[in-house]
């Protein structure tokens, strides 16, 4: 605003008379007008809304492209968005009718859903009478499960993601992927045949897939030898196009596969795994805590390293007092001292904390401290509890089964649960926990997980609704992730839709992943 | 009785607030014609004066009838028809009071004479008829300041208002003065979820309550505190943000801000020097030490770039000649490996913003100088590229066996000979070779032999 405003101004002092127009998307904020008004420039300019709030990546997710979601909310604690979630939300029911059974865990969750609520009231009878066709949705916070969003992921979209940046569903694949001088900018959707097949794969399946895709189709070009006119006239005419179009895709996600190996490769992938694979689990803590040191001191990323450390912070429920500081200086000789603020982000957030004393794993399970409610008699002297949670990773993976065991080799061509989105070696939470409540309709039997998780939970179900939806809709479920899903995420809800007979749609405030995270809370622009 | 309803009538009537009516206001010509009136008929008061000068008419509460102090206290209190009910009630109170006083005609007290004629068909004029007092009354009355007649309907409670608000639409919270309004609204607010809202009634606060009693009030209100927090972040009041972390003793938090500031600013200098206030903000203990680290850090950086030991003031300082300074630095630079270093020696940017390689001893000195430093064979190559001489450069380029120069420099002079002669040279079956064929065979060239 203040850009605008000195635009403006300047404008007027150099005496030139312009007309000005100011769209805001979604939506304009109270905040705005009074700089506006503040600066002088509030009857020189009007303003316009453009209430664009969903955004279709592909058949079955929608995004609201709102990553600055992440930090407002789970740094800031401003619900500006809210309301933005909640119209979404609304729009969403008066297009698709009711929906018969809401569930959700976490504070804001609850927020939006109640404000939804609000609304759907106030706006009554533009809902009534109509058949739902989404039977249930889901609605979950981001800091319900930050492990999911802090691995490295494994899935063909996850790790393109990962490499590449997917941008509003489409990638820029630099000259080293398409073998020309030139860059080339991709849509990634189920519209891309080659992709759409390979797009949930674990990676080790990708290249195979691939490659046997790459002879078929030599194959099929082969046909054409035998051919006599009226079959290569046919064949011209119908299946060329096809074969072309099916060709050219192959051979960009087969560069980008090469480009991806030859990072990972670079990287030292395998050991990377290995540590967070032993951090999800519980084993080797010292060794793993050594490798994150040695990551600092090599240099190697910024990102990486913090990424790493959070990892270690939330499955361990917070760094022994040693470690952070040790780890802290490092970094800050490593990657510059005004990462200070980054580290103190991290831990208002709950991401990046230190185990107070007597705080070991054991002590923690017995003792679930509670968010500070708003109407809470004075003083708070602890700044950073307001907001961060403490995480009971290992007491909620062991109730919840998340780390599969595994007699013999995990198949990843074949999978079995959704642990193959992290080679069979942990479901993510989130998704777990989707499953765990559609499988009972309610949270009954969860209440251990529920106090582990330290939040709030709900679930509401209007019978009335219930009955006008149709067991079609009833396995139609909207997942509604606050503060950013991952393509791990999506993969593995997925192929539980296909084990189950559900098919989920998701919702998303922005599509994320480890790096973006890191770089929300990062105070430092790299 | 009939008087007393008279009484009470006009004791409404009397009211200088009327209810909206949609009658015009007096005209001044009545108006100045019913004080003409008023002053004639004071003559037959004062007239009638000694008359009754032993008479002393005394109200209820004392004070003489006629007297200012009863005119005041019988017109008080009536003016003000607010739509709060307690003042109603308050008036209603003091109305019966007041229709008990023995009322004179008005034509005899003080107030009278200040009274003018009521609006023509209105409610009130009816009365009029029945009474034989004009009503309207000019005298400086004591009551609700004028300021408070309200002609318009603003009256959307706390919760339609959060409710307006957060539709977006156009909300004046003016008339939330009371800290109690303004606490109700921001508890709807807040129970409405919506941050818009919650800011755009802190905003509201911010500007109309003193920093003391909005802080005090916003400690024990978590969420709407820290809504503050951000929006004042965001606007970047630094100013106040500091002074609520101070109000809340949130010191670490009221370090870091602080702290923060130093992200803006360029100049190096100007940095240090802020750094160095960061020092004594109260930091947790292992942050103080990382402050003064990077206050020390930047401190040094200062220092080797301003002084003796840079290579740039070394330069200044001694009057060195490029060619010398060229030299001994690009041997430092190789013998490092630091190629990117080498690069920068030699890249100036003309005026137009291009940049070009120059170098006071020509560039076979460099590649020698590189090739005694064991450069790679890739940077060897960039700069032997850059000899202007031919024959220079084609002899450095096999010398220095720089493969690629050669080729491309017999191609640009078109010697086929010498070309196929160097094919010798390179190994069997390398890109060179495969690249010389190329050549060789490409329709598009014409060789010169």
């Amino acid at each position: 605003m203040r850009y605008i405003a000195n635009l403006v101004n300047a404008d007027k002092l150099a005496g030139r008379t312009r007309k000005y127009k100011v769209i805001f998307s979604p939506q304009k904020f109270y905040a705005c007008e009074m700089v506006l008004e503040e600066e002088g420039i509030y009857g020189d300019v009007s303003c316009d809304e453009w209430a664009f709030s969903l955004l279709p990546l592909d058949v079955d997710l929608l995004s609201m492209e709102l990553p600055e979601f992440f930090r407002d909310y789970f740094l800031e604690g401003d619900q500006r968005w809210i309301n933005t979630v909640a119209q979404a939300l609304h729009l969403l029911s008066t297009l698709y009718g009711p929906f018969p059974n809401s569930y959700g865990i976490g504070r804001c969750a609850k927020m939006s859903y109640e404000l939804w609520r609000k609304l759907e009231e106030e706006e009554d009878g533009e809902t009534k009478g109509r058949r739902p066709e989404i039977g249930h949705t889901f609605l979950l916070d981001r800091d319900t499960d930050f492990v999911t969003a802090l691995c490295s992921q494994v899935v063909y979209e996850g790790l393109v993601d990962d490499t590449f940046r997917i941008k509003c569903g489409s990638v820029d694949f630099g000259p080293e992927v398409t073998s020309s001088d030139k860059s080339l900018k991709v849509l990634l959707n189920a519209e891309d045949k080659v992709f759409s097949e390979i797009r949930n794969e674990h990676f080790s399946n990708v290249f195979g897939f691939l490659s046997q895709k790459a002879r078929n189709l030599q194959a099929q070009y082969d046909r054409r030898r035998g051919m006599d006119i009226k079959q290569m006239k046919n064949f011209v005419s119908q299946e060329l196009k096809g074969l072309k179009q099916e060709h050219r895709l192959l051979s960009l996600h087969i560069g980008a596969c090469e480009s991806i190996m030859k990072k990972k490769t670079k990287q030292d992938f395998q050991e990377l795994i290995k540590t967070e694979h032993a951090l999800l689990e519980g084993f080797s803590i010292r060794e793993s805590t050594s490798y994150i040191e040695e990551h600092i001191d090599r240099q190697v990323s910024p990102i990486e390293s913090l990424r790493l450390m959070c990892l270690l912070s939330i499955t361990e429920n917070g760094l022994i007092p040693k470690d952070y500081r040790s780890l802290k200086t490092q970094y800050l000789q490593s990657y510059g001292p005004e990462h200070l603020l980054t580290f103190s982000n991290l831990r208002r957030a709950g991401l990046l904390t230190e185990q107070a004393p007597g705080d070991t794993l054991t002590a923690v399970e017995s003792k679930v401290s509670k968010l500070v409610t708003d109407k809470a008699a004075g003083k708070i002297t602890d700044a950073f509890s307001s907001l961060a949670k403490r995480s009971n990773f290992r007491a909620i993976s062991k109730k919840l089964n998340l780390i599969p065991r595994v007699d013999g080799e995990y198949d990843l061509k074949v999978p079995r649960d959704m642990a193959y989105v992290f080679s069979g070696a942990y479901v993510p939470l989130s998704c777990r926990i989707i499953e765990q409540v559609l499988e009972r309709r309610s949270w009954q039997g969860l209440d251990e997980v529920v106090r582990l998780l330290n939040c709030s939970e709900f679930a509401f179900t209007d019978m009335t609704k219930e009955d006008k939806a149709s067991s079609e809709s009833l396995r139609l479920i909207l997942v509604v992730f606050l503060g950013g899903c991952t393509f791990s995420e999506i993969s593995a809800l997925r192929f539980l839709g296909r084990e189950k007979g559900y098919r989920f749609i998701f919702l998303t405030t922005a599509v994320t992943n480890s790096a973006r995270l890191m770089e929300a809370m990062s105070e430092v622009k790299a | 009785m009939n008087r007393t309803k008279g009484d009470e009538e006009e004791y409404w009537n009397s009211s200088k607030f009327k209810a909206f009516t949609f009658d015009d206001e007096d005209d001044e010509l009545s108006q100045l014609k019913e004080s003409k009136r008023a002053v004639n008929s004071l003559r037959d008061f004062v007239d009638d004066d000694d008359d009754d000068d032993d008479l002393e008419r005394v109200s209820w509460s004392g004070e003489p009838v006629g007297s200012i102090s009863w005119s005041i206290k019988e017109t008080a209190g009536n003016s003000g028809s607010t739509h709060e009910g307690r003042e109603q009630l308050k008036s209603r109170n003091s109305f019966s009071s007041y229709a008990q006083l023995p009322k004179p005609t008005s034509t005899y007290s003080l107030s009278s004479f200040f009274r003018g004629r009521t609006r023509p068909g209105s409610f009130q004029s009816l009365s009029d008829a029945l009474s034989d007092t004009p009503a309207k009354s000019y005298a400086p009355e004591l009551g609700r300041p004028k300021g408070e007649y309200r002609d318009y309907s603003n009256d959307w409670s706390p919760s339609d208002t959060v409710r307006r608000l957060r539709k977006g639409k156009v909300c004046s919270l003016e008339r939330f003065r009371s800290l109690q309004d303004k606490l109700q609204l921001l508890e709807e607010a807040v129970s409405m979820h919506d941050g818009n809202v919650i800011t755009a009634v802190l905003i509201f606060l911010k500007r109309t309550l003193c920093k003391e009693i909005l802080f005090r009030e916003l400690e024990v209100r978590q969420v709407a505190l820290r809504h503050l927090i951000h929006f004042l972040k965001e606007i970047g009041d630094q100013k106040l943000l500091l002074d609520l972390f101070r109000y809340l003793d949130r010191t670490e938090e009221l370090a870091l801000s602080h702290y923060r500031e130093h992200l803006n600013i360029q100049d190096p200098e100007k940095r240090k020097e802020f750094l160095k206030t960061c020092i004594g903000l109260p930091f947790s203990a292992e942050d103080s030490a990382h402050i003064q680290d990077h206050y020390t850090l930047l401190e040094r950086q200062i220092i080797i770039e301003g002084t003796f030991s840079s290579p740039i003031n070394l330069k200044k300082t001694f009057k060195i000649p490029d060619k010398q300074y060229v030299l001994t630095a690009l041997a430092a630079r190789a013998k490092l490996r630091a190629w990117h270093d080498v690069d920068a020696l030699f890249t100036t940017k003309n005026w137009l913003g291009y940049t070009k390689k120059r170098a006071p001893i020509g560039f076979h000195r460099v590649v020698e100088i590189l090739h005694k430093n064991s450069a790679p064979v890739q940077i060897l190559q960039e700069y032997v590229n850059l000899v202007e001489d031919v024959d220079t450069k084609l002899n450095l380029a096999t010398k220095f066996k720089c493969h690629d120069v050669v080729i491309d420099t017999y191609r640009d002079l078109k010697d086929r000979q010498q070309l196929l002669a160097y094919r010798s040279k390179v190994d069997k079956g390398s890109a060179e070779e495969e690249k010389i064929d190329a050549l060789l065979s490409s329709p598009q060239i014409r060789w010169k032999n």
